[in-house]
Formats: structure tokens, sequence, C-alpha cells
């Protein structure tokens, strides 16, 4: 057993590790925290965002080892050892290739207008990342399809297809 | 969230002996059905035992066919290129499913338990028989647009909501667990069970088992095959009807069928009479039609899913048209060939 929390109705947190944003962090956690929570509630992350808290928004999606999960159904006991990268990480993805700027995905979100009031806008922007990471989808119907998980209630669906467009045939998404 | 233990085992063996007979016990692994669950307080497991570290993440040859290991997330099997070649079919009525982000985190094994959507299941302030064993169905007479037209009974006409499982049982993979009395093998026309008198007992899976992996016979029927789903919305939404068709033609004559129906009934719907009826005949509409008929025949209407009938009827022609003519329907480009 790799881990136990202890006797039945004893129950007490668990130590783990997590890098986040490429800071390791050590931390005590109740089984029940999830990794959405943990985020916002605890380490002051509120970039995530919780819009429907049950996997039908995208709103918390965040990047586990560079692959997007919504943060909101996943606990945080669970992601134990992994690298979690938020939106207010994703620019820190590109510094860490020796450019001081934004990840190209949010240079093109702003220049695409692919935002209005801005509260999908992390989970689109981590979506994206993700799916750039993902390689499959190439067309445009296949972005709009992979991109389904992520609502947006603004309707800024056209734009933000046109700068994953754009910064994919740049090439250089991380 | 109620409060709960937490332990994380390595090996399948732990796993057996953490969830032991404590009825109160679960297994997590992408956590993306049970979590929602227990958000709503329909599950309140005392103990959660994770299972993600246990080594069931490969997808193996075996016997000609592919091993899936229960750990395998939804996503890298529908991209693998194993699956994509050989078994099309699965990979593209998992694609129809979900999202990508909750594709990559659901497995295998989870994707084959996760319960239904039922609204009444899901909101703990009304009877549910599947929940609640004994307190009634809120949907029979209730809100039952979603719910289930074959195999309903008069305790729970729920559906189950999972696309893989369509294909799955088109294919006739099998299951195989493990479990305190040792390992064994389901064939997947029976791993889920009919509502009958027992609606809270989805599968035939035994206390204490856990799922090991998935076998695909090597029979994958990539020259003819579809995934049609129709629902609400283009995508990231539930079937209101599907249909995974596959087909073996000698010309233009049906040499093999094979037909499973989503988000008609408690379990992936097949009906053999109906595939034996197609083997031996040309592949045309009129045929279709027939089948089709035939497995409709015994479908039965709630009061406000009446339209699943003919929906169903049309999406099976329309199923069995595509894989005959080799023109799966694409899961990105939703137009219907
Ligand atoms: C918004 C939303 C939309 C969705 N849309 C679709 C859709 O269109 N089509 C579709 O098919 N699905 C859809 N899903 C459902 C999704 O596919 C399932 O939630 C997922 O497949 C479950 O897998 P999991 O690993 O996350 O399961 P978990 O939540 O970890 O577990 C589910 C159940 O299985 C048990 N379990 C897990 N693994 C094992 C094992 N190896 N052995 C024994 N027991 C096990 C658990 O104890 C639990 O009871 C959707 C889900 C959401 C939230
Ligand atoms: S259809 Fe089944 S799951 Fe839905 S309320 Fe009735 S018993 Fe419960
Ligand atoms: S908050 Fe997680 S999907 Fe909506
Ligand atoms: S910008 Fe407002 S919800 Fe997307």
């Amino acid at each position: 057993m790799l881990i136990d929390s202890g006797s039945p109705g004893a129950v007490g947190t668990i130590g783990i590790t997590l890098t986040i944003n490429g800071e390791r962090r050590e931390l005590q956690v109740a089984p029940w925290t999830t990794l959405l929570d943990l985020l916002r509630e605890r380490l002051d992350l509120t970039g995530t965002k919780k819009g429907c808290d049950h996997g039908q928004c995208g709103a918390c999606t965040v990047l586990v080892n560079g692959t997007r999960i919504n943060s909101c159904l996943t606990l945080a006991v669970m992601k134990d050892g992994a690298e979690i990268t938020t939106v207010e990480g994703l620019a820190g993805l590109t510094q860490r290739e020796g450019k001081n700027s934004l990840h190209p995905i949010q240079e093109a979100f702003v220049e695409h207008d692919a935002f209005q009031c801005g509260y999908c806008t992390p989970g689109q922007l981590c979506s994206s990342v993700g799916l750039m990471n993902e390689g499959y989808a190439k067309t445009r119907d296949e972005i709009r399809e992979a991109m389904s998980g992520n609502i947006c209630r603004c309707g800024a669906y056209t734009n933000i297809v046109d700068a994953i467009e754009e910064v994919m045939h740049q090439g250089d998404a991380r | 969230m109620n409060r709960f233990d937490y332990v994380r085992p390595s090996t399948v063996a732990e796993a057996v002996q953490a969830l032991g007979s404590d009825p109160a016990a679960r297994f997590i692994a992408g956590g993306t059905n049970l979590i929602d669950l227990m958000k709503y307080d329909v599950e309140r497991p005392g103990k959660l035992i994770d299972i993600t570290r246990l080594p069931l993440a490969e997808i193996e040859e075996r016997d000609g066919g592919l091993r899936i290991g229960a750990l395998v997330t939804n996503a890298t099997l529908a991209y693998d290129a194993r699956i994509r070649e050989r078994y099309p079919l699965l990979a593209d009525a998992i694609l129809a499913g979900a999202s990508a982000q909750l594709r990559n985190a659901a497995s295998t094994g989870g994707n084959l338990l996760q319960r239904t959507r039922c609204y009444y299941f899901y909101d703990t302030a009304t009877p549910c028989n599947k929940r609640e064993p004994g307190s009634g169905c809120s949907a029979i007479g209730g809100v039952n647009r979603i719910h289930a037209i074959l195999g309903t009974s008069g305790h729970c006409i729920a559906t189950h909501p999972s696309d893989m499982c369509v294909a799955l049982a088109a294919l006739e993979a099998v299951v195989q667990v493990s479990g305190p009395q040792g390992d064994r093998a389901i064939p997947f026309a029976e791993f889920h069970r009919l509502p009958g008198d027992e609606p809270s007992r989805d599968t035939n899976l035994a206390a204490g088992e856990i799922i090991v992996a998935i076998d695909l016979p090597a029979k994958g029927f990539a020259g003819h095959h579809t995934y049609l789903k129709l629902r609400d919305r283009l995508s990231y939404a539930f079937a209101l009807v599907s249909v995974a068709a596959a087909l073996e033609l000698d010309g233009q004559t049906i040499r093999t069928a094979r037909l499973a129906l989503g988000g008609v009934a408690h379990k992936p719907w097949r009906n053999t009479q109906a595939e034996a009826l197609l083997q031996g005949k040309p592949a045309t509409r009129e045929t279709f039609k027939a089948a089709a008929d035939l497995i409709l025949r015994e479908a039965k209407p709630q009061s406000t899913n009446g339209f699943k009938i003919e929906l169903a009827r049309r999406a099976i022609v329309r199923g069995l048209e595509q894989a005959a003519a080799g023109t799966p329907q694409s899961q990105s480009d939703k137009r219907i060939q």
C-alpha cells in the first residue's frame, strides 16, 4: 500500500507533493479536497474558475503533466507527484524558453478578441494549450470539436478558434 | 461531499483486499463520474481506493486481438494507432462522448461502470429505485425525454449513458475481472443488466470485484462500420439515440452484421435476431428497414420520449447505410451523410 489515510473514523490529512507552475510544493490536504478547491481556496490561484463544479463547462481546465483535465472532478490527493499548470503559469512556459512575454495563445486571444466577460478564458487558454500538446486537431472543424468541453456564455467561439488556428500555424506553442 | 478514508494501493491484490466486503468502499479511477455523484450526495463512500497507480494502463496484443488495461484513458484508447486502424468503430464511439478534458481523465473500467444520467437518480429529494431501492420511480410518468424505450421495467426506465460501451457491445468485447474468488471473464452482453425488479444493480460485477481489462476479439470490422450519435447539441451531450453498426460484405451481400444501440435501454441494446435477419441479405435500405422494424417491434414509449422510436428506426437505417457504403460518420464534421 503506497498511502493510507489511517483507520476508518479517524480521517486525517495526507501529505502530497505537487509542482504548481514550476514551483514544488509540499502540502497537507484532506482527501475530499478537489484540485480546483486546493488551487483556489488554499493556494490563492484564483485564475482557474469554478463554473459548474460538475465537469459540464470547462472553466476549471488545468494542465496535469501537460494534459488538460477538469480540476473540479479530480481529488488533489490523486495527483500526488504531478506537475500542474494553471493560467497563472502559462506565461512561465514561454519564459522557460527564454522569452519574456505572455504565452503565444494568450497573445492570440488578445489579438483576436477571443473573450468578452473573460470568465471562461482561463479554461479556454489551458484547454487550447492542451489541444496543441495533444496534436490531433488540425482543421477548423476538428479544433471546434476538440474545444467543445469549454463553454463560453458570451459566445466568443469563432474568435477562440481563430486564435488557436493562428498559434497552431505559428507552430511555436508548447 | 462527505468525509472518507483514502487509500492508494499499488497492486491489484492490495486493491481487492482494501475493498474487501466493505459495502461503503469504492474504487476511484478517473473520478469523473464518482466525484460528480459524491458532490450530489448520491454516492457517500466511507473509503475511496485510488486505483490509478495499479499497473493496468497498457494496451497489449492478445490472440489476434487487443487487451486494454482498465486504467487506459478514454483518450489514449481512442487515439491509439492499433485501435484507430483495426477498431475504428471503438475510436469513433469514444470520440463521440464527453469532452477532450473528460476523456483525458476517464478510464476504460470507469466508463463501463458510469451510472445513468436520469435526473431523478441525481436528485436525492425525489424517489428513485436505483438510488434507493423500494422508493419508487419518479421518471415513470415524470420527465422522461431521455429515458429508455426498450427493456424497461415497472421499476426503472433509465438508460446506460456510455458511448464506448455501445461499440464494445457490437465488437463482442470481454470484460476481465479479478476478485476475492479469483479471476473471471464476462462476455460484454452479460456485463450490464436490464433493470427488472433490481434496478440498483447496473451490472453483473460481483461485490468485491475489480475490472482489470477489456479484451477485443480479432475481428474489428474496420472496413464497414459507423458510430452515429444523435443528441440535443452536436458535441458534449449524451446520446438520445446512438447506433454502432458493423458489417462484413461479400459484394453487396451481408456476410456478418453487428448492431448495438445506445440511449434506448438500461444497457447497450443488441438484438441477435435482427443481426441474423441481415445475414445473407442484400445491403439495401429495404433490408435495413426490416431489421429496424424487428428491433423496435418491442419498443415501448414513456409519456414524453415516444419520438425516440422513430428516431431510432431512422438512425438504424442510416447507420447501416453508412457502414455498408464504407463512409463512417465523422466525429468532427457533424453533417450526417
Ligand atoms: C459533463 C459530462 C459529460 C459526459 N458525456 C459523456 C458522453 O457523451 N458519453 C459518454 O460515454 N460518457 C460521457 N460522460 C461520462 C464519462 O465517460 C464517465 O464519467 C467516465 O467514463 C467514467 O470513468 P472514470 O474513470 O472517470 O470513472 P470513476 O468516476 O473513477 O468511476 C466510476 C465508477 O466505476 C468504478 N470503477 C472505476 N474503475 C473501476 C475498475 N477498474 N474496477 C471496478 N470498478 C471501477 C468506481 O468505483 C465508480 O463507481 C460524461 C461525463 C460528464 C461529467
Ligand atoms: S428511471 Fe431508474 S434511475 Fe430514474 S428515477 Fe426511475 S428508478 Fe431512478
Ligand atoms: S467547473 Fe469544472 S467543468 Fe465546470
Ligand atoms: S468570455 Fe464570457 S463566458 Fe466566455
